[in-house]
């Protein structure tokens, strides 16, 4: 048993901070309305007392666990309640969950990103379940009149064995509410979890097969108005001025003006970004009506000058450069190669990479490079805002809602206190709904128009307004000796307008000569973190390059990356190395043992194994000929995430990781003509559909008590290079240049 | 504008819109049946799928004026208690993960149940081609697909 101090959040477990201590929350009036259905309302008890801000225990023991977190697909609305639920020790069919409120008093890091909401959120979310429990435990001493240390609890039940006497959390629970919240609190030993590592069905699973409105672009409010934005046709074009007479006058037209969604002066911080300050907007009574009208609007642009923004990213004050000018692929292409070909900045270097090279009998020398992506969340970006004179009300989907808060705060000159952001679920995130922009905007239309506003991109004004993912190239170079061992390693890395290169990840460390470079060009195109930031390129090009390496070498590709593993655990080169190796190896072993040996001639294999965002991921991909065309029949995924809490919607996470790798490598891009994104809707955007995605998935994860490291971005990146690998061996073609399906084959 | 009945899940719905309002929006913005969802306005993604009468189709190019006396039948009225065998094989495969899609696959796969009770891999993945699902929930989609058709 494991005694920890309250240290998270510990505000969290002040009664009374907490929302009021009956009653239901309060907000979400259109999306609430249909949360509970008559049967739960018939099981809801006639009185809530609060024990901490995450939980409230009603007199017929139903406990509500409030998910902190914004929910974007990744499950946390589930699997974070279950933690609390485990720690607290009741059954998880008495747990209703509601979406927290924002609150940075009484919730640590309200935010969906880096694979970190359940890392970061294990201890807090724990303690919430812990303390409670240790209170109702309390409650019952101080009852029955005996010693807390000879009570035990069981599935929300409470029992003093020597008397027999035994009663639920309900009946405590007024005055679990009592009891000043302990100092420390009992954790359970790993091997006692009843709830975490089993697998609990999505809290909202039944709400989204019936078309409930979850979604932040469902919501409504009386009189609420709906806007759209127009924005700048290219990167490199900015409004000039706007004509609304052809418009004004449209059915259900409210009001046309421009807006600037940051002003001058306004400090502007790595989630504003947004690559179109000055905006059109249109505002009217619907959609449709709306979108009527901006097919009409008269609008003028004229060219950018070269902008630096002084940015404050994450504290530090950067400088970033937008140039002026309309870029095209082409030329991006262009200058990626030679960058590629020149000497850039020195990471690391570890031992003599120059002369391993000079010595080496045999040289593998490649490049990759992958295009621009857009997230194309499948519900376009929206939010929802009622600004009044001195408050704002602000509904909607958004990743960094406590970042934001303070953002609009400054922006409507209303303070911090009076911003009221309230998460919906999220029709998908993956990076995107991290920038804000969006959310500003709706709440400067609302303070312009006095009136709620619900704002909405157009799937077009979605893919076309930057964010996106960065382009990157990768330049590499391994040294074989005369008996075929990896000598010498080099990578050179960049990406417009930033690199990709992780120069302490496998396989520095296991090499004796490492070189690292990178370089990066600015642009006026727009980046964004994309799942799996950088990872989600270098992993599929580094992967790929150890497999022309391994089998330039003659050896398996996965008995290769484990003797280099090995020289990492036994002997590593340099003390910066940011992986583990043994936990490398083991997902390597495990989708080994898994995928076992393939013996059929039909079936091409390819490997890869990758570590990011704290955990690490192997693939086996096997991939078939049908009809002359390459399909991927099965794919056999490891992980190393630590404890998994909800082992079924884990693998879920993890086999939409795979599809969404393969589908980005093989189909995806956004290119510019003049600086025009060339794809705008899902006809000109390929995404994976049903049938090219794998036809099986088997996930397979290491069992350890190591606390949990993270799931939503680790298994997206290597499946790229397993792909890449596999359609080598299928068409001899080895692949450099994503997406794959457009790839002109370089050699083989 | 122009006036129109309806017949949605069941129920004659007065609108009063511009006769070229697709029925999603006419759904979303007029009918407060929302569960339809906007993916993309050109037929390229699904997510706007609805019943037209026992057809999927794609509710962002359906104007409200083609609809005449034909039945609409939205995610919202596929079961009055959201047990069609395909919602519960949803629930059984724990099938979605952001759920944005989900209605729209769910429509489809639906229409197809009811015109083809046993799909074989090819047929399913031909007419859930045009349902896209961003998080990649394909493979489980294609399970819960069987496992309504078995039950």
């Amino acid at each position: 048993m494991a005694i920890a101090k309250i240290a998270y959040g510990r505000r969290a477990f002040i009664k009374n901070v907490a929302y009021g201590g009956g009653g239901m929350m309060i907000g979400f009036s259109w999306l609430a309305s249909c949360e509970l259905s008559p049967e739960q309302v018939k099981k809801m008890p006639k009185e809530w007392f609060t024990i901490n801000g995450y939980l409230k225990i009603g007199e017929n023991g139903l406990v509500t666990i409030q998910s902190p977190n914004p929910e974007i697909g990744q499950n946390v609305k589930t699997s974070m309640p279950m933690i609390v639920a485990e720690e607290l020790d009741t059954d998880w069919d008495h747990v209703i969950v509601e979406q927290a409120p924002l609150n940075t008093d009484l919730f640590k890091r309200q935010l969906a990103g880096g694979s970190q909401s359940i890392r970061q959120g294990w201890q807090s979310l724990r303690m919430a379940g812990a303390t409670a429990r240790q209170m109702l435990i309390l409650a019952a001493a101080q009852t029955w009149e005996v010693p807390a240390s000879e009570i035990t609890t069981a599935a929300g039940m409470i029992y003093h064995e020597a008397s027999g006497k035994k009663t639920d959390y309900g009946a405590m629970a007024s005055i679990a509410a009592t009891i000043p919240v302990p100092e420390e609190v009992e954790l359970k030993e790993v091997k006692d979890f009843k709830i975490i590592g089993t697998s609990r069905k999505n809290v909202d699973g039944s709400k989204i097969v019936t078309g409930k409105p979850l979604f932040g672009i469902d919501y409504k409010k009386e009189a609420m108005l709906t806007a759209m934005v127009v924005h700048p046709p290219a990167f490199g074009l900015k409004l000039k001025s706007m004509d609304d007479s052809p418009i004004k006058n449209m059915p259900g037209i409210r009001a046309v003006f421009p807006i600037q969604t940051h002003v001058e002066g306004y400090n502007i911080g790595a989630f504003d970004m947004n690559a179109f300050n000055d905006l059109a907007v249109i505002v009217g009574d619907s959609t449709w009506e709306v979108m009527q009208a901006k097919k009409a609007l008269q609008v003028t642009w004229e060219d950018t000058t070269d902008q630096v923004l002084n940015m404050d990213m994450f504290g530090r004050k950067m400088d970033v450069r937008f140039p002026a000018g309309k870029e095209n692929t082409s030329t991006h292409q262009q200058i990626m190669e030679t960058m590629g070909a020149k000497k850039a900045k020195t990471v690391r270097k570890d031992g003599n990479p120059d002369a391993a090279f000079r010595n080496a009998s045999k040289i593998i020398e490649r490049s990759y490079s992958c295009p621009f992506l857009a997230h194309n969340t499948m519900e376009p970006m929206n939010f929802f805002a009622d600004v009044t004179e001195d408050q704002a009300t602000l509904v909607g989907p958004i990743q960094t809602p406590e970042i934001m808060e303070r953002s609009v705060s400054n922006r409507l000159g209303i303070p911090v206190e009076k911003i009221d952001i309230q998460m919906t679920r999220m029709g998908g995130g993956f990076g995107r709904r991290l920038y804000g922009h969006f959310l500003t905007e709706a709440a400067v239309i609302s303070q312009q128009m006095k009136a709620p506003v619900k704002l909405i991109y157009s799937r077009e004004d979605d893919m076309t307004q930057g964010t996106y993912r960065p382009a990157y190239h990768a330049y590499y170079r391994a040294a074989l000796d005369a008996d075929n061992n990896l000598i010498g390693f080099h990578v050179r890395a960049g990406g417009i307008p930033e690199s990709p290169l992780a120069a302490n990840r496998f396989p520095a460390g296991a090499i004796d000569n490492y070189w690292a470079e990178e370089w990066t060009v600015d642009s006026n195109i727009t980046v964004g973190a994309f799942r799996a930031p950088r990872s989600n390129f270098i992993a599929g090009a580094e992967q790929a390059f150890l497999d022309e390496v391994a089998e330039a070498a003659g050896k398996d590709p996965i008995e290769f990356r484990l003797s280099l593993l090995d020289k990492a655990k036994q002997q590593p080169v340099g003390d910066n190395n940011d992986y583990d190796a043994a936990r490398y190896a083991g997902v390597l072993e495990l989708v080994k043992e898994k995928a076992h040996t393939n013996n059929d001639p039909n079936v091409f294999r390819g490997i890869a194994a990758y570590f990011c965002h704290n955990s690490y991921v192997a693939n086996v991909l096997d991939m078939v000929m049908e009809k002359g065309k390459p399909v991927v029949q099965k794919v056999y995924c490891a992980i190393d995430c630590g404890i998994v809490v909800n082992p079924d919607a884990a693998t879920n996470l993890a086999e939409g990781g795979v599809v969404d790798g393969i589908g980005h490598a093989m189909y995806s891009a956004i290119t510019f003509n003049n600086g025009v994104p060339e794809q705008n809707n899902f006809d000109k955007y390929r995404l994976i559909r049903h049938d090219e995605a794998p036809k099986e998935i088997e996930v397979h994860f290491v069992k350890n008590e190591i606390d949990p490291t993270g799931l939503g971005e680790p298994p997206f990146p290597p499946i790229m290079g397993a792909l890449a690998n596999a359609l080598y061996r299928a068409t001899g073609r080895r692949h450099y240049n994503q997406p794959f399906i457009t790839d002109k084959p370089l050699m083989g | 504008m122009a006036k129109y009945s309806l017949n949605v899940n069941g129920v004659q719905r007065e609108v009063d819109v511009d006769p070229t309002t697709p029925v999603l929006w006419v759904l979303r913005d007029h009918l407060d049946l929302v569960g339809t969802k906007y993916g993309c306005g050109i037929a390229q993604c699904g997510a706007c799928t609805v019943h037209l009468n026992d057809t999927a189709v794609r509710s962002c190019q359906l104007p409200v004026s083609a609809v005449g006396n034909q039945a609409l039948t939205t995610i919202e009225g596929l079961s009055e208690h959201g047990d069609h065998p395909v919602q519960q094989a949803w629930i059984e495969k724990d099938v979605p993960q952001c759920g944005y899609c989900q209605a729209g696959q769910i429509m489809s796969a639906s229409a197809l149940l009811k015109s083809n009770p046993n799909p074989s891999d090819e047929e399913i993945d031909a007419v859930m081609h045009g349902n896209i699902c961003r998080c990649g929930t394909y493979t489980r989609i294609k399970a819960a697909i069987k496992t309504a058709a078995n039950s």
